[in-house]
């Protein structure tokens, strides 16, 4: 396909934020249930319910951090190169937080021991809370930026990614997910178990309003980059309006006992919030921090034009059927749980 | 240790640990298709009972091998950024269409195969399982693209020179079908089938053992063999065209497998041997003529000794050897247990010869020894060469990646993987030692459905 004068390179900055976007909404309310897992649901029953509530969804969604990984390295990698090679320890734990909560819901409820299923509860808790935390510090350093060299290769070490500004964006990120992962649990749930969890819905909207609010106020004060996007272009403000309504309407709709409709403002709060991650980071993938000339961009760390568009392609084909078929299948799994004898 | 060594051996160790999973997912994959479709054609419960067994078994071996998929994912990133910048235009496209093709398409359906019993009708539940292992045999197909464009890079050029230098796609459909990938790919996929149908005749043979759950396990039997009879064959047959590749496109790889120093025609083929790397000689027990004639189909032909290939371009010729024996012995043996089995099953005999019984309950190791073999056998055959001629594994190194942190990763790595292998094991144990379950014979929920005419009878 030709794709003409379009700017692919923008296209694909904004497609590869698409599919963290779906990342981040998607497996961000499976891994926020599973940073309630321990606190929420204290009966081996609770447990279930809420390992099942993700149970035929959760791999579906973790692939959109893979396809996200795949895309990266296809369209920026350099960016891929460098991020996961300085980044190694971060992304190393990463992935040992993930292998453990995947098999965490796979291995739980098939052996009926106490000790057996109280094990994986904490590794999938564990695993869970950490990968959330994780990803909201690796985010935090995309943002703050990291120390970049010459060679566009990272010159920082581990610890230097855990200042306070992506340790604040890690609080945040976990606040987030478990605010949305309650959501999706008052939807999921009935009875005793949901009033449990409706009850923990408005802390965790106001522990993450908190922390976004101060993460807000360090970025504005802190991270001039950022703010220099809002500040060339400041219509892009407009985008805060929709997130704080999307938020505010959450527990109208919770007390309504219109579910489903607050676990859609969650999705559009999230949805916004990337988007505002993204255009505040434009055009840079990672910015290099003290040497800005050293930043990777969405110019200069891309793949050629040829690759881009065959990508386009491919996506365009891939995205319609995948989205349509994800849909259908969250339709068919629409309710509340049920146990039957082919649950986790 | 090397950084070098240490990031290979880390990649070694993860892809291997991980490659134990998808062929059983391949395999099974296409076993629960195929029982699926004979439920649905027979309405024998039997089938339906089976379904419900097999698919517990997949979602296991499925969560694992995703689980351990992510990392091979990061791993390109973390362990090999330079090799990652300089394949990125051309590794990563296929790479990303293995994620919207392939894996969006088997995690989707998975949701419905395994939870979807009572919720969706029987053919919609065919079609699901016929989904997911589609997608299974997509992922194979990219991986494979990739890693092929890795032994015989084609449809690309390169840009830039020294440390900026890298491969750019300038025609994409001859980097999908570039001179290796398709004879790969249909020798890993039938490869895959084996360790998926091996498994299935395996439990099946030990329930015939122990006398427990004869129909299930007659049935399973049946099915399994039948796909062992025909993967193993068409495994000799991939591998033939695979081999003839090797010996046209990777010639120092060719004359490793075989441990051959001398270009000469009527090279000869070794049964075993030892290859002596010092004295740059092979002994062994070996028929003359015959490489000459696998290699070009005529004796007459010669074949490129290793002593023609510059020494800092030979791989490790003795390693990549034994293991390419291992594998073509272990093929052969399949072929001949699928052989018997089948004979006996024919004859009836089969539930009666305990040692043949035996011999099937320990053949699931033979397709999954035989995998790992091969995939050495490719990669290992394929140094000093991280992209065949193109980039040295040297050269592909994480700059900013010390050895410290790859041993760190590397101890993390090991104790989580084996304590994910004993959960492995100690779970498929329960399943097989629980069996399948006698009340899965009255299909419930909307599958009971496809009963609806004989009613009171069967149902």
């Amino acid at each position: 396909m030709n794709f003409g004068s379009l700017d692919l390179n923008t296209v694909w900055f904004a497609l590869v934020g698409v599919l963290f976007t779906g990342y981040v909404i998607l497996d961000g309310f499976d891994l926020g249930v599973g940073v309630l897992h321990l606190f929420a649901a204290k009966r081996d029953e609770d447990r279930r319910v809420f390992l099942n509530a993700i149970g035929p969804v959760w791999d579906g969604n973790e692939v959109w951090l893979v396809t996200g990984g795949g895309a990266l390295f296809a369209a920026f990698p350099a960016v891929y190169a460098t991020v996961f090679s300085g980044f190694y320890l971060a992304f190393m734990l990463l992935l040992c937080a993930l292998i453990f909560r995947a098999v965490s819901i796979e291995f739980r409820s098939k052996h009926a021991s106490l000790r057996w299923r109280r094990f994986w509860d904490r590794s999938f808790a564990l695993g869970s809370f950490c990968s959330t935390l994780l990803i909201g510090v690796a985010m935090g350093n995309i943002a703050w930026g990291v120390p970049i060299d010459e060679r566009g290769e990272f010159a920082g070490s581990f610890l230097g990614l855990l200042h306070p500004y992506a340790l604040l964006m890690g609080v945040t990120t976990v606040a987030l997910f478990a605010m949305h992962g309650a959501i999706y649990l008052v939807l999921k749930t009935e009875g005793e178990l949901q009033a449990g969890v409706r009850a923990r819905v408005n802390p965790l909207i106001i522990a993450f309003i908190l922390s976004y609010v101060l993460l807000t106020l360090a970025t504005l004060l802190y991270v001039p980059h950022v703010t220099e996007a809002f500040r060339r272009e400041p219509w892009f403000f407009a985008l805060v309006v929709p997130v704080v309504l999307a938020i505010a309407n959450i527990p109208r709709e919770v007390n309504r006992g219109r579910e489903f409709y607050a676990f859609l403002s969650s999705c559009a709060a999230m949805a916004g919030l990337m988007a505002i991650f993204g255009i505040g980071n434009y055009p840079y993938l990672v910015f290099s921090h003290p040497l800005p000339e050293h930043s990777l961009t969405a110019f200069n760390a891309a793949s050629s034009p040829k690759t881009l568009g065959i990508m386009l392609t491919i996506a365009l084909i891939g995205l319609p059927v995948v989205l349509a078929y994800s849909v259908s299948i969250y339709w068919i799994f629409r309710g509340k749980v049920r146990l039957d004898k082919m649950s986790y | 240790m090397s950084t070098e060594l240490l990031a290979r051996l880390q990649f070694a160790f993860t892809i291997t640990f991980h490659y134990l999973y998808p062929p059983l997912s391949i395999g099974l994959g296409v076993l629960l298709v195929t029982i699926e479709a004979l439920w649905l054609k027979t309405n024998n419960p039997l089938f339906h009972q089976m379904a419900r067994f097999w698919t517990k078994v997949f979602a296991l071996t499925f969560a694992i091998g995703v689980a351990t998929g992510i990392v091979m994912e990061f791993e390109f990133g973390t362990n090999w950024a330079t090799y990652s910048r300089y394949v990125g235009d051309v590794f990563g496209s296929a790479l990303a269409a293995e994620g919207i093709f392939a894996f969006f398409l088997e995690s989707g359906f998975l949701a419905l195969l395994l939870f979807g019993w009572d919720k969706i009708g029987p053919k919609t539940h065919f079609l699901a399982t016929c989904m997911v292992a589609l997608g299974a045999h997509f992922s194979a197909i990219w991986i494979i693209v990739a890693n092929s464009w890795m032994q015989t890079p084609a449809g690309f050029h390169i840009v830039g020179e020294g440390l900026k230098a890298s491969a750019e796609i300038t025609d994409f459909w001859a980097m999908v079908f570039n001179p290796s990938s398709m004879d790969r790919l249909t020798h890993t996929v039938v490869g895959a089938w084996q360790a998926g149908a091996w498994l299935m005749v395996s439990i099946g043979a030990w329930y015939l053992l122990k006398r427990q759950h004869r129909e299930f396990a007659r049935a399973s039997m049946k099915v399994g063999l039948a796909l062992s009879l025909f993967a193993s064959v068409l495994t000799l047959e991939t591998g033939d065209y695979s081999a003839k590749g090797v010996a046209r496109n990777q010639p120092a790889k060719f004359a490793a497998l075989e441990g051959l120093w001398e270009t000469t025609p009527n090279a000869p083929l070794h049964v075993v041997g030892w290859v002596d790397g010092k004295a740059e000689a092979t002994h062994g027990l070996a028929l003359p003529g015959l490489l000459s004639w696998l290699a070009h189909g005529d004796t007459a032909q010669p074949v490129t000794g290793l002593r023609e290939i510059p020494r800092d371009e030979r791989p490790p010729v003795n390693f990549t050897f034994q293991l390419f024996h291992l594998m073509v012995g272990i093929g052969f043996a399949m072929i001949g247990l699928a052989l018997w089995a089948s004979w006996a099953l024919w004859q009836k005999t089969l539930e009666n010869s305990r040692a043949l019984l035996w011999l099937l309950v320990i053949s699931v190791l033979g397709p999954q020894i035989a995998n790992q073999a091969g995939w050495w056998v490719a990669e290992v055959g394929r140094q000093p060469w991280i992209v065949y001629k193109l980039l040295r594994t040297s050269q592909g190194l994480s700059a900013v990646v010390h050895a410290n942190q790859i041993i760190a990763s590397m101890v993390m790595f090991t104790l989580v993987y084996l304590l994910l292998f004993a959960a492995f094991i100690f779970l498929l144990n329960e399943k097989i030692r629980h069996g399948p379950d006698a009340a899965d014979l009255t299909p419930t929920g909307k599958l009971a459905l496809g009963f609806k005419d004989t009613k009171g009878g069967a149902a």
